[in-house]
């Protein structure tokens, strides 16, 4: 196996987690990132880690529960198989980091401690302070290191993948990348290639994602003939901190412990907001929902920020979209006890202290459910068939995702401290896939593929890239066709969707591509060109910002983050007993109806320039549907009849619409 | 530069007077072509806006690319990445003091100098750019440490060992070291090391050379610190010995001048000096049992 080698692009807990399990298998792999891989974005992951444990099985919490609650919070989207699998996973990969010497916080015994998180009943997150993040990628990157000192891994960092190499056959055999220091572009023949860059943010401009957020990789593997999968699905956070550089997410804690989101009566009031009185402040989530006040679930939240700014134009400031989280009215001791970590961020960053000042925030692009569409072997009861090659593998053989740039795990919405367990997961599990590739190569070994192959590649790279170099004195600068193109994004592909907009974006996202074609560079040189390699990243931003757009445009109806007001489903009016029965009943139909419709990934391939569009069905074989109807008017009536509904029809059969079964397989295999 | 870090909560408001800031202010940024090549400042006018941190201001001047005079140049480039404060890639030195671009916040600078901000790359890691400097020898040195727990595999075999609460309240601030090199920059025994690839010498053998370069030089207190970490998990202690072989070899712990600077900048107020302190302890015992063992 010495000849054989891995590429993993991303250094993130995804791509560390596949690096290291590959390294202990023997297998030789480069591991290539934009930064050190240390300073990969997973480190701002702040709240932690969930599993079942011992305390919350003691209530009645299983793996089944977690796994429940996951699709249940993504609103049926995703493939059942690998969900199951990754709760199953779930309490041994915390065992394992907790071997890895993670500084979990610790009950008085001894034991990890746990906090409760949204969309459960149960205390499931293992947390290391506020930094569970930087906390598991350290000691992810720790590990790599260790098999770094060993020569079993070594490390590409500053390199930006340019895209896979793929013979005629249509397999990848390697990639090619270019050093960010010396621009030198070479290529990395490889048996396997993991793309595992994370989420796409950086094409709304600014979010709470970090700056290597570009999508690029995807978007670079996408445009070669890499499916893109449920790209409309984007999470977005209801309060972040706007800064010019960047959206920085604020706790919703904030509000868990009093405090209140209000706007000046008065569009853009310049008085200092003190000095505002009670009855010249719109407390909108009060008014609007007496029940829950301030904390009404996220989504909403998130929807009536937006609304609030964007669409009654009553944002606290004229050239920015904000609103007041107000902590003034508390006791600043009770705040310093509850809440000082949160505080100091906001502190920091904007130089005033929450205690004294309403805090500015506004809803913020914060992670991709979607991302490049991957393949699974589904286990006869249900789960992965582990060690298959199949699992995680894109379209393309040889090409795998895993992390936030796959599109499995979450569904349409992603449940807080979800996303460590998946990004880890599914590094393990493609790694003992991987490993069972190398054993087979039905294709071949890419180290027996004629040098012309790389040779081509390279020089179609090294074309591509002079070409922008030197290409005639545009006129167009692309850090504010970035800034226009976030913006668009923004208003037309984030928390309130209409069709009317989103047609509007896709001209105008055309148009902005079009005129990306002409810019302008204000560094030619060879060295460190961190102009050219945001150029790059700029123009790759635009298939992946026309999927988002297309996908949201085509999905007529509402479902976890995609929310279209057109097609939101009305709650139950007032009326007879028998009226609402036959209300319920009707909207029962209709769930099932829009279930029959759109219960299906949306598939991009990008054809001619553009992306063309397609279903898949979902595997929802061992999870059926149910309606998610939190806060909706006759909720009650309408549960009724579901539940009526659920109990007249058949068992479902355990075999669902799966790529294939097999026969069981051994656990564990991964951690 | 060992002036304690602005970062630490001390209650001041500073930009709840936004009305008196100016229109446009100044920055001053040292510029370095290549590594090994001259240095020279250009300075730049920036529009001012609410909220803003260096790294906008770096964005803003990315934008226009012109310079104060109006001449046309290249972007200045700089390394960032979380903009959070806890990737630490884009620690500069700024206005003298080194620190992370991201939390130096506009407004707090120009109170401190309202005449313009001045812009430098860290002094003890080679330039590659302008602000981008080679940091490779910090996790180098991390290697050398050995900053990582031997576990047996990656197979399941049940929970770690069990940890007192007051154990891990000693582990979690040593382990929020963001590597981001401020230690390290203020530390008056940390010299630089550059090696410059030479005609005739292909990549790997310059690489080869830094390295061992590296390994004689002094590992800094964020190693240390590492190193006492990892010494004081239940599994990590396991291979103590070999950290500690580390520590007193050359450009170990020895090395230290107890100048102190390290602790006063760190931007996550680890307890580096502290660290350094217990390692020490920790050496001489360890130098004392081996002499009796032989």
């Amino acid at each position: 196996m010495s000849k054989q080698r891995v590429v993993v692009v991303g250094g993130g807990l995804a791509g560390l987690a596949a690096a290291m399990k590959l390294a202990e298998s023997q297998v030789q792999v480069d591991l290539m990132s934009l930064t050190p891989v240390k300073r990969s974005h997973s480190v701002c992951a702040q709240g932690g880690i969930n599993s079942v444990n011992e305390q919350t099985r003691q209530l009645g919490d299983s793996e089944w529960k977690h796994f429940d609650d996951t699709v249940y919070g993504g609103d049926f989207l995703q493939h059942q198989p690998l969900v199951k699998e990754m709760t199953e996973w779930a309490p041994r990969i915390i065992d394992l980091l907790d071997r890895l010497g993670v500084t979990f916080n610790r009950t008085p015994e001894g034991y990890l401690d746990r906090r409760r998180f949204g969309g459960t009943l149960f205390k499931r997150t293992a947390f290391a302070g506020a930094t569970t993040g930087q906390q598991l990628l350290y000691a992810l990157d720790e590990q790599v290191r260790r098999w770094e000192s060993e020569g079993r891994i070594q490390k590409y960092e500053f390199w930006d993948f340019l895209g896979p190499v793929i013979d005629d056959r249509g397999i990848c055999r390697g990639c090619a990348a270019q050093h960010l220091l010396t621009m030198e572009i070479r290529v990395f023949p490889a048996d396997a290639v993991i793309i595992a860059t994370g989420g796409c943010g950086l094409i709304y401009g600014r979010s709470t994602m970090s700056m290597a957020c570009t999508g690029s990789a995807a978007s670079r593997c996408f445009q070669v003939g890499a499916k893109y999968a449920n790209p409309e699905f984007i999470q977005v956070h209801p309060t972040a901190v706007p800064g010019a550089d960047k959206l920085r997410l604020m706790s919703e804690s904030a509000r868990g412990e009093g405090g209140r989101v209000w706007v000046p009566r008065r569009p853009h009031d310049p008085r200092d907001p003190l000095q505002i009185p009670e009855d010249e402040r719109y407390y909108f989530l009060e008014e609007r929902y007496p029940k829950y006040g301030n904390l009404v679930p996220r989504d909403i939240a998130t929807r009536e920020i937006f609304n609030v700014c964007v669409r009654e134009g009553l944002s606290v400031e004229p050239d920015r979209q904000c609103v007041y989280l107000d902590l003034t009215h508390i006791d600043r001791h009770e705040l310093d006890r509850k809440i000082a970590g949160i505080l100091e961020i906001y502190e920091k960053f904007q130089g005033v202290d929450p205690r004294d000042v309403p805090m500015k925030i506004f809803p913020a692009v914060h992670y991709s459910m979607g991302g490049m569409w991957v393949d699974y072997q589904r286990s006869a009861d249900g789960g992965l068939v582990l060690n298959s090659p199949t699992n995680h593998v894109t379209n393309i053989p040889g090409l795998y995702a895993i992390g936030e740039c796959d599109y499995q795990y979450h569904g349409a919405n992603r449940l807080g401290a979800n996303s460590l367990v998946s990004c880890i997961v599914s590094g393990l599990v493609v790694g003992t896939g991987v490993e069972t590739l190398l054993k087979g190569l039905p294709h071949g070994a890419a180290a027996d593929q004629p040098a012309a192959l790389f040779a081509t590649a390279l020089s179609q790279h090294e074309h591509m890239h002079h070409q922008l170099l030197n290409r005639p004195n545009g006129r167009e600068n692309p850090y504010l066709l970035h800034q226009q193109l976030g913006e668009i994004m923004t208003k037309a592909a984030t928390v309130v969707r209409t069709n009317d907009v989103l047609d509007q974006a896709y001209g105008q996202v055309s148009e902005l591509a079009e005129r990306a074609r002409h810019c302008s560079l204000s560094d030619t040189g060879q060295w460190t060109n961190q102009n050219v390699v945001f150029t790059k990243a700029l123009l790759d931003m635009f298939p992946l910002a026309k999927a988002i757009l297309k996908g949201a445009r085509m999905r007529d109806e509402c479902r976890g983050a995609h929310f279209k007001p057109d097609f939101a489903p009305e709650g139950i009016s007032e009326g007879s007993p028998t009226e609402r029965r036959q209300q319920a009943e009707a909207w029962c139909d209709r769930f099932e109806e829009g279930n029959r419709r759109w219960l299906k990934t949306t598939v991009a391939d990008w054809r001619d320039h553009e992306p063309a569009i397609s279903y898949e069905d979902v595997d929802v074989g061992l999870i059926p549907p149910r309606p998610r109807l939190y806060g909706l008017v006759g909720a009650e009536v309408i549960e009724d009849v579901w539940r009526e509904r659920s109990a007249r029809r058949p068992a479902q059969s355990s075999q669902g619409s799966a790529q294939g079964a097999s026969k069981p397989q051994p656990k564990p295999v991964g951690a | 530069m060992n002036a304690p870090s602005a970062n630490a909560s001390n209650g001041h408001s500073v930009s709840a007077s936004k009305s008196d800031h100016p229109e446009f202010f100044q920055v001053r940024v040292l510029r370095q072509d290549q590594p090994g090549g001259d240095c020279y400042w250009q300075r730049y006018r920036v529009r001012y806006e609410s909220d803003m941190n260096v790294i906008s201001v770096l964005q803003r001047i990315a934008a226009q690319g012109v310079t104060m005079d109006g001449r046309a140049v290249a972007p200045v480039a700089w390394d960032c990445n979380c903009l959070e404060e806890i990737c630490g890639a884009c620690t500069m030195v700024i206005n003298g003091r080194v620190r992370q671009a991201c939390s130096a916040l506009v407004d707090r600078l120009l109170a401190d100098n309202p005449q313009e901000i001045e812009l430098r790359p860290m002094t003890k890691f080679p330039v590659v750019r302008d602000l981008v400097v080679d940091r490779s020898r910090l996790f180098r040195a991390l290697q050398r440490v050995r900053a990582w727990i031997d576990v047996d595999g990656y197979q399941d075999q049940g929970a770690g060992p069990r940890v007192s609460r007051e154990d891990q309240e000693q582990a979690y601030p040593l382990s929020q070291c963001m590597s981001c090199g401020c230690c390290l920059e203020a530390c008056p025994q940390y010299t630089k090391i550059e090696v410059l690839q030479q005609a005739g010498e292909s990549a790997a053998e310059a690489q080869a050379r830094t390295e061992a370069a590296y390994d004689h030089g002094f590992m800094g207190a964020h190693a240390i610190s590492q190193a006492v970490l990892f010494n004081t998990h239940p599994t990590g202690q396991m291979a103590a010995s070999q950290r500690l072989e580390q520590l007193t070899a050359e450009g170990g712990i020895q090395v230290c001048g107890n100048a102190q600077n390290c602790v006063a900048v760190c931007p996550k107020q680890i307890p580096l000096t502290t660290s350094i302190a217990r390692a020490g302890r920790a050496v001489t015992v360890w130098a004392w049992k081996k002499w009796f063992d032989r």
